[in-house]
């Protein structure tokens, strides 16, 4: 399953998709393999996760077909 | 409500102007942001804007309906620049047209205020002294 990086997030990780275990099933355990793959994400002040281009809680499922995204502090305007 | 949603290289005031005349408006407020040239007293040669592109417009849209659910606001348009922006560019305007100035300036600051809180767009800053910030 792929995962897209934005922002900050890209920046840490070097890429903007990368390749994601499929033993992560939902939103928590996605950003601990976050954190564990890529520690320099604990330092951002928040880390929102989108599934289907909708911000996503931490119980929420992740399944083989969405769209996963990470979405470090927005910065627009 | 109708609305002008879009985020591009290049945006215009004059689109957004354009956009929400109306007849049956009588007051326009109109928000432009524009880069500036330091950040906390350092020099800034120039922003790069990145969106995720799909979930931005989504976002944009919800902001849209919660202005068109609280306010009786005729016409809104929001547009948001990306890529490399420079000082005194524009990287983003809000506009929006209803019969009276009171509700356009309300919603006018809602929604600046919240596409800066939760539409996924990102900076990255270049600093005079070459260093590079998010």
């Amino acid at each position: 399953m792929g995962l897209l990086l934005f922002g900050v997030a890209k920046d840490i990780a070097g890429a903007a998709l990368v390749d994601l275990p499929e033993t992560v099933t939902n939103v928590a355990e996605l950003k601990r393999w976050l954190y564990d793959h890529y520690p320099a994400m604990q330092q951002l002040s928040s880390l929102m996760i989108a599934v289907n281009r909708e911000y996503a809680a931490d119980t929420q499922m992740i399944h083989a077909s969405d769209e996963v995204a990470v979405i470090p502090p927005v910065s627009g305007g | 409500m109708e609305t002008l949603i879009a985020i591009r290289d290049t945006i215009t005031v004059q689109e957004a102007l354009d956009f929400i005349q109306s007849p049956e408006c009588g007051g326009e407020v109109i928000f432009t942001g524009t880069v500036r040239n330091d950040t906390r007293g350092r020099g800034v040669t120039k922003l790069f804007y990145e969106c995720y592109e799909t979930m931005a417009l989504s976002e944009m849209q919800k902001i849209a309906d919660r202005v068109q659910a609280q306010w009786n606001i005729k016409k809104l348009v929001m547009l948001h620049a990306i890529g490399d922006k420079y000082p005194g560019d524009i990287a983003v305007v809000i506009a929006v047209a209803s019969a009276h100035r009171g509700i356009a300036f309300d919603a006018c600051e809602f929604t600046i205020d919240t596409l800066k809180e939760t539409v996924p767009i990102w900076k990255k800053e270049f600093f005079m002294d070459g260093e590079i910030g998010q």
